[in-house]
């Protein structure tokens, strides 16, 4: 394969692969997402290979393997291409006859299509499920029809060319300025502006500087970048070399966990893919740029997500956070500007590009511009990947694309951003999606993760759970985060086992201003969020545990066991 | 090195570039109370007790003096209603694992701090870490190091080396605000020092 | 314990102080724990004070100290499982194992760790044995599930 030089090439190439391609040809679309896999995908996909091998059909058609369609509950996915029937939760029993049936005889088997919970409703094809059509997929839209192992199958899409437009068409200055008039804002929990963060890495005195993806995602009930990222690795990559042409950086790092074996095998394809076809490496595209990207892996602690955390780990040093007001834009990784972004945030940059900013300021909000993935967890009825323009409002995403509360339940309240978010009641579900409305509201959207607990959630023990992960997490350098999580952990255990004593609420509220101001780094200064919040909105549920030793959801068993004295 | 000028509870302090707050003070006279620093050590920002407040452009953020680099126009609160709810819960938590400790309870009567407000943890340790560092960075021996994280992060000392180097040696021991580090050795030598018989092979 | 792979590890990173972790983190995936002569053959090799490698080893869920049993059963406990019940999962286990988080049996038959958020939250609570994913498992299911082992 020899390097593509000019834009001219790519598409030359990009017109070769789509002649290429018989649009009649069968395919078999396998979700291979973190979820399905779980749900036991391996052995379809043997099935299926097994299959066409016994009915001479492997050459006739093709089977791949894709990333996370986002329907995590129903899965396996299947999908057949070219009608685009959309087959659910599927068994290795049912691949026969979806050979037969689908791909030979082109008919659809009704029992493995999607039915409408409340209408009775079918949909055959993939674009007609109401779980699909209504979302705007513009970052996971491609993914069943994409094999994530395949540059040429991100090529024929469209792929790379807002890299051609960036580096061939514009100057940096010209892409950094698009990316501020788009208001990007960072996914990974902060919502600051990116193309703000670029400039100052830009315009930070050192020849050298660096960007980072952040694929750690350590977050608890977070799932949307390791689904991106594993079913379109490309799409992060295009969007990093884009920045790194507008920042000025020669030097990347992609930054993610060790325990995802099928993630760092895409990732580490599409880098040599992409240095094969000249888009990585010396001069990309013949445009005079050369950049190179490193790999680098977490060794299991939450913190490591944490940016000047996870910049110590890639100089090899034990991932400590940095005080916030050593700016990691100006002196970060080796002490050199470093601008790091999230998997999400570098995805959206090849479609500010590409499509203008003024599109994607046609999506979202005043202040929260273009799609966010959000990963919906708990007591949901699916438990799933959805993408939504941001100002959808939470209702619709809870109930129409989370299928509601599972068992009959009523919704007693969302948690956002895991155990330095925050907890807001159902009262408040007709909010938007919105980084500053939800800021307000006390729970910070975070990286897009929600957590749905029904009416026999007890809060007190939710509260207890998330200090606890963070006492599993703490570096216990400093006294405020070591010995304040602690105390913290043994007053709302206590509280949960019927030892509550009055004054503890208003200790805990010390407590949480103390180490807000004085703990080492954000991690110690964000662990009192999900409490406060919760304190916020169900102060009662607190004191009922303490004055009446009740556990008003009917959950703590010490207090459950008390009620019948 | 250029110089800076900043405030400091209301007195103009000149300090050179390159300095933290708490150097700034000391050598402008201000106190201001430290737990884990040491003159012969590097900073290490780890019991918090030195917080003070720093406002930037209207802006107060709470930072420890040990490391915070002085700016120009800073202006510094070494005590507030803040920072000295700070300091007190902070001894109140230190004061659960060390009681008796003579340099917490000199403090604890300053800042008002109740030795019995949080419960009691078996552990004497107070994570000050000037045992480790000094072992790392004056002797060099890297004897004694910290291991495990959170809540069961605890000093111990290696036995291979301790067992060569500690009996000569102990200056770390006068270091110890609680006498947590004599008892750490005391149990290392018990338990896990290699015999002397199998060293003299 | 396969000496020679750990051998091959540890020269091609000689002398490389900044490696730590990371020879610490290929060790660990080869031999599933890090046994204390290993570790004193890391800081000799990686020219690092043994105190470090001892620091990291414990600082870490990822290492191991103690040796694995032939199987590992992981548990997620990340929020979402959590509050589907994983506690209940874990109890269970424990009960049929008769072996808490961090700990292996007396036959090194099983060894049990609780993970962090997998990221497959749909498929919670859920229980893994060595590549083997239990999805939505119920206590009751738990026993016919480690019946499979040997």
């Amino acid at each position: 394969m020899t390097r593509i030089k000019s834009a001219a090439e790519l598409e030359e190439l990009r017109q070769g692969i789509l002649s290429k391609i018989d649009p009649d040809k069968p395919s078999i679309s396998i979700c291979a997402g973190l979820s399905c896999l779980g749900l036991g995908n391996g052995k379809l996909i043997s099935a299926f290979k097994e299959e066409l091998g016994k009915q001479s059909l492997e050459a006739k058609v093709d089977v791949i393997t894709t990333g996370c369609h986002g329907f995590c509950e129903k899965g396996p996915i299947v999908v057949i291409n070219p009608e685009e029937i959309c087959y659910l939760e599927v068994k290795p029993e049912d691949v026969p006859e979806i050979i037969s049936q689908t791909v030979i005889a082109k008919k659809v088997i009704d029992r493995l299509i999607h039915t409408d919970p409340n209408t009775g409703e079918k949909a055959a094809h993939m674009s007609d499920i109401p779980f699909y059509k209504n979302q705007m997929r513009v970052l996971m839209g491609n993914n069943s029809k994409i094999n994530p192992k395949s540059i040429e199958d991100y090529l024929a899409i469209g792929g790379y060319s807002a890299l051609a437009k960036a580096l061939l068409k514009m100057s940096p200055v010209q892409v950094l300025e698009e990316v501020k008039i788009a208001n990007l804002r960072g996914r990974g929990g902060g919502g600051f502006p990116a193309g703000r963060k670029w400039e100052t890495t830009r315009n930070a005195p050192n020849e050298v500087k660096y960007v980072i993806v952040n694929a750690h995602e350590g977050e608890p009930g977070a799932f949307m970048d390791r689904a991106l990222f594993q079913a379109n690795p490309h799409s992060v990559l295009e969007g990093l070399i884009i920045g790194a042409y507008a920042i000025g950086s020669h030097q990347g790092f992609i930054y993610t966990r060790h325990d995802t074996p099928e993630l760092r095998k895409n990732v580490d394809l599409a880098l040599a893919q992409a240095e094969e076809y000249g888009l990585l490496g010396e001069n990309i595209l013949g445009s005079g740029f050369d950049f190179k990207v490193e790999v680098h892996y977490d060794v299991g602690i939450f913190v490591s997500g944490e940016s000047s955390a996870l910049m110590r780990s890639i100089e090899g040093k034990a991932p400590e956070p940095k005080p916030k007001y050593i700016r990691t834009s100006v002196n970060g990784i080796w002490d050199r500007p470093s601008n790091l972004n999230n998997v999400e945030t570098w995805a959206n940059v090849p479609q500010i590009i590409g499509k203008g900013s003024e599109w994607y300021n046609s999506i979202g909000t005043d202040k929260s511009k273009g799609t966010k993935l959000i990963s919906l967890s708990g007591h949901v009825c699916n438990s799933t990947v959805v993408e939504v323009p941001m100002g959808t409002s939470l209702r619709e995403i809870v109930y129409d694309f989370g299928g509601g509360i599972p068992n009959g339940k009523k919704l007693k309240a969302i948690h956002f951003g895991g155990p330095m978010g925050g907890t807001i009641p159902e009262s408040l579900i007709d909010n938007p999606l919105d980084f500053d409305v939800l800021s307000k509201l006390g729970a910070s959207m975070g990286a897009g993760d929600m957590l749905m607990m029904d009416e026999d959630t007890c809060l007190v023990e939710v509260a207890r759970y998330f200090l606890d992960f963070l006492s599993g997490e703490s570096c216990g350098k400093c006294v405020p985060c070591r010995e304040g999580i602690r105390q913290m952990l043994n007053i709302l255990t206590n509280m949960t086992k019927g030892k509550g004593r009055e004054g503890d609420i208003e200790l805990l509220e010390e407590l949480s201003e103390v180490i807000g101001a004085a703990a080492l780094c954000s991690l110690g200064r964000s662990v009192q969020n999900p409490l406060l919040s919760m304190l916020k909105y169900f102060r009662a549920e607190f004191e009922a545990h303490i004055k009446e030793k009740r556990c008003p959801a009917h959950s703590c068993k010490e207090l459950i066991a008390l009620e019948g004295v | 090195m250029s110089e800076i000028i900043l405030q400091i509870d209301g007195k103009e302090v000149t300090a050179s570039e390159g300095m933290t707050v708490l150097q700034a003070a000391q050598q402008a006279g201000i106190s201001i109370p430290t737990l884990c620093h040491h003159e012969k050590l590097d900073p290490y920002g780890g019991c918090r007790f030195c917080t003070v407040e720093a406002e930037v452009r209207g802006w107060t953020n709470y930072v420890a003096a040990c490391l915070y680099p002085v700016a120009k126009d800073l202006i510094v609160r070494t005590r507030s209603e803040k920072v000295d709810k700070i300091r007190k819960v902070i001894l109140e938590l230190l004061l659960a694992h060390a009681p008796d400790a003579f340099d917490l309870q000199d403090l604890a009567k300053e800042y008002g701090a109740n030795k019995d407000r949080f419960a009691k943890d078996s552990s004497f340790c107070i994570h000050c870490g000037l045992c480790v560092r000094y072992c790392a960075e004056v002797k060099k021996k890297n004897a004694i190091c910290f291991v495990d994280k959170g809540k069961t992060r605890e000093i111990s000392f290696i036995p291979e080396v301790a067992a060569k180097e500690c009996w000569n040696c102990k200056e770390c021991f006068p270091l110890c605000p609680t006498e947590a580090l004599q008892a750490a050795y005391v149990l290392a030598k018990a338990f896990a020092f290699p015999l002397e018989s199998a060293s003299a092979e | 314990m396969n000496n020679d792979a750990i051998d091959n590890i540890l020269n091609k990173y000689q002398g490389q102080a900044g490696s730590l972790i990371r020879v610490m983190m290929e060790i660990q995936e080869e031999n599933h724990w890090l046994p204390r002569e290993v570790m004193v053959k890391i800081s000799e090799k990686l020219e690092v004070p043994f105190s470090r490698v001892l620091r990291i080893a414990t600082y870490y869920k990822t290492f191991s100290l103690t040796p694995k049993g032939r199987h590992e059963i992981q548990i997620c406990t990340g929020t979402a499982c959590h509050i589907r019940g994983a506690q209940n999962v874990l109890g269970a286990v424990q009960d049929l194992t008769g072996i808490k988080p961090g700990e292996t049996d007396a036959d090194q038959k099983f060894s049990l760790e609780i993970v962090n958020c997998q990221g497959n939250c749909t498929c919670g609570p859920m229980l893994k044995i060595d590549e083997q994913t239990h999805s939505r498992i119920s206590p009751a299911e738990i026993a016919d599930a480690l019946k499979k082992y040997d």
